[in-house]
């Protein structure tokens, strides 16, 4: 299934400065394995040394947000959108990563 | 600090109020009785900076009858591309003076609070008291967290919203029913991780818009008409020029605002945010520099110094020192570039990025290489003042 990941701003540098990257998948695991394949850099920002998704990047299937799905075992179909949502803080000058 | 309610009767408008907020009377939504309860509100501004500025102004224009601003900053040239507040006769006044005679002079009808000092754990519940809605417009983690836990334990509502470059989120946090920051963000990024120069920066406009539309929930807030932004994160990317929305829970495990909460006071932010003193310590050490002052005398004398510059090609535009430009991002890849045989003398901005590539290459076997201690910066200030500095 083609899904649509939405790569936020601060991390664009690490995937080639795409937006959105278009992968095939039927997880949000699956597709978030097909993104930091595609990008190497991506995987360190995303996820901790344990593996588990850093608990200050927020993963969303459309509006809604995979911690209160099945994580990420959350299923994907044809057209649906993941966004990566991390935190930042910036007032004047961002702080993110 | 915040005590008094305006000497005027508050609980009718006078004719020149009423003549100033006509837009707003003659409109059903707010009408008389939104605009006094406009004038009955207090609303706490924590930051004067992007977001405080169209914030502040668009408050205190629309009569929110008081207004208190916390900021120990000075304003300063580089302020102005974005804070608007501020013009150029105020560089080097503190922001909360400049601020109050701005605000002052647009509204004198309204109180404004300034509340020059450093948001704390010691002091934030004291100030948070006397106002009912706080609006988050700092710009740092620590801060944030403490602006949501001290919303959540006094049950204040926290207006939030954040920029990065040019994108930005927005959403209402603190409604008892609703979300609060933690459940959103358990954690904040490790200080490891905070961006370098090549990646700051933001479009000046941005924080406009942003504080914009946090000034829109908090007057919709205090008039109690339309749709709050409660439970939903607003997502703006001014690039792409697209507005998207997702749905924010409260989480039962949160531990400021769950069932089971852990956090019943305020703590220490910057150890909870991992970090120690003022500024995150450099993670590099032993670093070969030379000085701005050494390397002209070097320069001066003929010897053969290779100068590379780390930077991004358009901070090469903006000034540099005629050095080979090859980004830190793309040196592992184009380290070919450079002669291990030649003395090299690397350079950023500040001295952060060329430490970062100092290190790389000597890892890469470089023995003849050297950071400029301080980056062109340092340069501008101590050998060549026609440098511009950014």
């Amino acid at each position: 299934m083609a899904v649509k990941v939405i790569i936020p701003t601060p991390l664009r540098a690490y995937a080639g400065k795409q937006e959105s990257v278009e992968v095939q998948a039927t997880t949000v695991a699956e597709a978030l394995s097909a993104v930091t394949t595609k990008f190497a850099e991506l995987k360190k920002h995303l996820f901790a040394d344990d593996g588990r998704l850093r608990s200050f990047v927020n993963v969303y299937v459309n509006d809604e947000d995979i911690r209160y799905l099945q994580k990420d075992q959350t299923s994907v179909k044809a057209g649906d959108t993941i966004s990566i949502v991390p935190s930042i803080a910036g007032g004047a000058l961002g702080l993110a990563f | 600090m915040a005590t008094k309610r305006p000497a005027d009767d508050s609980s009718g408008l006078s004719k020149e109020e009423i003549l100033r907020y006509s837009r707003h009377l003659i409109m059903p939504e707010v009408g008389m009785e939104g605009q006094l309860k406009l004038k009955q509100a207090r609303v706490l501004l924590i930051g004067t900076g992007g977001l405080g500025a169209p914030l502040g102004l668009y408050l205190a224009a629309a009569g929110v009858g008081q207004i208190g601003l916390v900021d120990f900053d000075v304003v300063d040239f580089t302020n102005l591309q974005r804070q608007v507040l501020f013009g150029s006769s105020d560089v080097g006044r503190p922001k909360i003076t400049a601020a109050a005679d701005r605000l002052r002079n647009l509204n004198p009808a309204i109180q404004i609070d300034p509340i020059e000092t450093r948001l704390s754990s010691e002091n934030a519940l004291e100030l948070f008291r006397d106002y009912d809605i706080i609006v988050d417009g700092t710009d740092n983690f620590p801060t944030r967290y403490l602006v949501n836990d001290a919303c959540v334990l006094l049950g204040k509502p926290n207006v939030y919203g954040s920029i990065f470059r040019f994108e930005g989120q927005i959403t209402i946090f603190g409604y008892p029913d609703g979300p609060c920051y933690r459940c959103l963000y358990p954690e904040p990024p490790p200080p490891g991780l905070v961006p370098s120069c090549a990646e700051g920066g933001v479009l000046g406009v941005l924080p406009g818009i942003v504080g914009t539309i946090q000034a829109a929930e908090t007057l919709k807030l205090i008039i109690g008409k339309g749709q709050p932004l409660i439970g939903r994160l607003l997502l703006f990317d001014a690039l792409a020029m697209k507005f998207r929305e997702l749905k924010l829970r409260k989480n039962p495990d949160c531990p400021v605002c769950g069932t089971h909460r852990t956090v019943t006071k305020l703590i220490d932010y910057a150890e909870f945010c991992g970090i120690r003193g003022e500024e995150a310590p450099s993670t590099v050490t032993n670093i070969p520099e030379i000085t701005p002052m050494e390397l002209k005398s070097r320069l001066d004398r003929g010897d053969d110094l290779y100068i590379l510059d780390v930077r991004e090609p358009h901070e090469y535009q903006i000034c540099n020192l005629d050095g080979h430009l090859i980004p830190l991002g793309e040196l592992p890849r184009r380290v070919h570039e450079l002669d291990s045989s030649r003395e090299i003398v690397a350079h950023c901005r500040s001295g952060k990025r060329s430490a970062d590539a100092v290190q790389f290459l000597q890892k890469a076997g470089f023995r003849k290489i050297w950071n400029l201690k301080g980056g062109i910066l340092a340069w501008s200030d101590e050998v060549d003042p026609t440098v511009p500095k950014y």
